[in-house]
């Protein structure tokens, strides 16, 4: 679960991590209030879940309250495209209102649990405000990176290596200790995946600073943090996939033409691929869980057809402790209530296949079956193309 | 032969009295596994499915010399699970339950590394050596005693897999699932180097995805040591990068761990990688023949 960047400041604040002074916005008129309070110059920047909010005009500086309050008229209520939104953008309901500094130099730091190694890992680079990605891939050797003994947990000798690495001296090499110490207790105590800041400033007065804040959280671990589990911002999430979410089924909308219906994670990904290799477009993940039964079928076949994008289904089903009877049976009766036009191909494999295809067969709907998922697929395409 | 499970293993379920540990077990049962004992804290001293339920592993293992645990308990209480069958020195763990935290499976697997257990999962379907010992979820009989070793980081897929092979008539040495989580116990080069010790195994299938890099690690070691071929699909060509595709693990992230560099990393250190899962057996035929299996 990713949060806002005003609630990652909250957070970050919370457990000493020096942050800008601030606060959160739903409507122009607040602003300026709260850019007077700030001392006057300020910067709005839009709260949305994406990234390359600056370059697509999501944040901006106002020397004073009445320039803060014409940029929130601005940025508030507009529909923000960047890179990371897709063509549609998101919606602005909310502009952090920040006091500007002055910035002598951005670095990175983050804190993440690294999958290789198992463990806790600070990762931090000289060069700040850029994508960590490009930099990891251009220059390497520019990158640190702390592991942490989880038993033993961050050590000074460890913040003073991120110091060394991002050139710092003095009071500021001395308050990474603390910051790190922070951001470390963030991530344990809340279950966090990443806790990043991109960047990581030191102002003209010499002050560490976290200009900017990024966490996400562990869907897993969210039944015991309440509070963050609280901060879930429905509208920056896509909403048939909120919508699947109440059904218990993992859906994930692509851009393609062919509506997926898979039983399993990993063979749901393996459908999406070989519609691809067939040369067709698969236009969702859908992941029906190892329970599929007629109410479940029912509602997967609403959230795909509500997706205008779909030209036709592949149903790829394989029955291990589900019954592939039991499911052609909620299939069938599905598609006759949801009144399915488009052309359906199911697959069906494992237990009770044979039963299963033979309901489909009788059902009087104009399924079309496939023994592989390779011709599943095909099927799949030729009905595409040929619609 | 065969790898981790057989007939000689004995079995406990943790978390049987409920509703997926119930069913499993009777499945298992039925499948001729040696389901020796269930522990569900409270219920010691009872039956259930005429298995004797204990409070603790530790009683168990005590009293039925239990040498491997399949944990159903709900994901709260998973890594508690995980860690009192390490404490009892249950030689294999297996963790089918789907959504432990990430932080509690990094505890864990610190607790792993000083014990003598081996853990399977957690978010996974189990371990099968046909006709001799299931222990998971997995449909049984789609499996037939055989010649081929498979590992996996998917479900239903490995089904997928498992079913072409008994039709092609190659079989089964034994199937593990790995399980789909960022962090686990046994890796897929974990698994390699048991195989590779197996005589019976003459083929391996690699059932990888996209997220992290364990499939290459696997693959570095295969190029180097492994006589027999070994088969690979990676699922994940088309998932978009960032979202996290159904699996907790199954996410490219930071440009890292997409399909296409798994793929081209696998084929460079010699994997026979197909395109669909649809192609495994007749390549799985091939491979054996060019081998004179």
């Amino acid at each position: 679960m990713n949060v806002h960047e005003y609630q990652a400041k909250e957070l970050l604040r919370h457990y000493g991590v020096p942050v800008p002074a601030g606060a959160v916005a739903g409507k122009p008129e607040q602003v300026p209030v709260l850019a007077e309070k700030l001392g006057g110059r300020v910067v709005i920047k839009a709260q949305v879940h994406a990234g390359g909010r600056g370059k697509a005009g999501g944040v901006k500086l106002a020397s004073n309250p009445e320039e803060a309050l014409a940029h929130a008229r601005g940025i508030l209520g507009m529909r923000l495209v960047t890179p990371q939104t897709g063509a549609e953008g998101r919606l602005v309901r909310k502009v952090l209102v920040e006091a500007a500094v002055s910035i002598q130099k951005e670095f990175y730091l983050a804190a993440l649990v690294d999958r290789e190694s198992a463990r806790p890992v600070i990762i931090a680079c000289r060069e700040g405000g850029m994508e960590i990605e490009a930099v990891a891939h251009s220059a390497p050797e520019k990158i640190a990176r702390e592991v942490v003994d989880p038993l033993a947990g961050l050590q000074p000798f460890q913040a003073r290596h991120v110091a060394a690495a991002l050139g710092l001296e003095g009071e500021a090499a001395k308050a990474v200790f603390p910051l790190l110490t922070g951001l470390y207790r963030l991530l344990i105590e809340k279950d966090a995946s990443q806790v990043e800041i991109n960047p990581l400033v030191i102002t003209a007065a010499g002050q560490l600073l976290a200009a900017d804040a990024k966490i996400n959280f562990d869907d897993n671990a969210l039944f015991r943090h309440p509070d963050i589990a609280r901060l879930r911002d429905l509208h920056e999430e896509q909403p048939l996939e909120v919508e699947a979410s109440k059904y218990h089924l993992n859906y994930i909308r692509l851009h393609g033409e062919i509506g997926c219906m898979v039983n399993g994670a990993g063979l749901a990904m393996a459908t999406m691929d070989v519609i691809q290799h067939c040369g067709g477009s698969p236009a969702n993940f859908l992941d029906v869980g190892g329970g599929a039964n007629a109410e479940t079928v029912e509602q997967a076949f609403r959230i795909i057809l509500k997706d205008k994008n779909v030209r036709a289904i592949l149903i790829n089903i394989f029955g291990g402790i589900v019954r592939c009877d039991r499911v052609a049976s909620g299939v069938a009766e599905a598609a006759r209530k949801v009144r399915v036009k488009l052309p359906v191909v199911v697959r069906l494999a494992g237990t009770n296949a044979e039963e299963g295809r033979k309901i489909l067969d009788e059902s009087g709907l104009s399924f079309l079956t496939a023994a592989s998922l390779a011709e599943a697929a095909h099927k799949a395409v030729e009905a595409v193309k040929s619609l | 032969m065969s790898v981790l499970v057989g007939k000689q293993t004995r079995v406990l379920v943790q978390g049987i009295t409920g509703k997926e540990g119930s069913f499993h077990a009777e499945q298992m049962i039925a499948y001729g596994t040696k389901v020796v004992a269930g522990v569900t804290p409270g219920k010691g001293g009872s039956e259930h499915l005429g298995v004797p339920i204990f409070n603790s592993v530790r009683d168990a293992v005590a009293k039925t010399r239990a040498n491997a645990s399949v944990i159903f308990v709900p994901p709260a209480f998973a890594a508690d699970a995980i860690l009192e069958s390490i404490a009892a020195g249950v030689p294999l763990v297996v963790c089918i339950t789907e959504g432990v935290p990430v932080l509690d499976m990094m505890r864990v697997k610190h607790a792993l590394k000083n014990s003598a257990s081996v853990l399977i999962g957690p978010n996974c379907p189990g371990i099968i050596t046909p006709g001799e010992c299931k222990i998971g979820i997995m449909p049984g009989f789609i499996h037939k005693k055989g010649k081929a070793g498979v590992v996996s980081r998917s479900g239903t897929l490995t089904y997928e897999t498992v079913d072409q092979l008994t039709r092609a008539g190659i079989g089964e040495t034994s199937c593990i699932g790995i399980g789909g989580d960022p962090i686990g116990g046994l890796s897929f080069l974990d698994a390699v180097k048991l195989f590779e010790k197996d005589k019976e195994t003459k083929l391996l299938v690699l059932i990888g995805e996209i997220g992290g890099s364990k499939e290459e690690e696997a693959a570095s070691y295969i190029k180097q040591h492994l006589k027999i071929p070994v088969i690979a699909f990676i699922a994940g060509r088309t998932a978009p990068p960032g979202r996290r595709m159904g699996h907790a693990g199954a996410i490219v992230s930071g440009g890292k761990g997409d399909a296409a560099s798994k793929i081209a990393f696998l084929k460079r250190c010699g994997l026979k990688v197909v395109d669909t899962p649809s192609e495994i057996g007749e390549a799985a035929l091939k491979l054996l023949k060019k081998k004179g299996h």
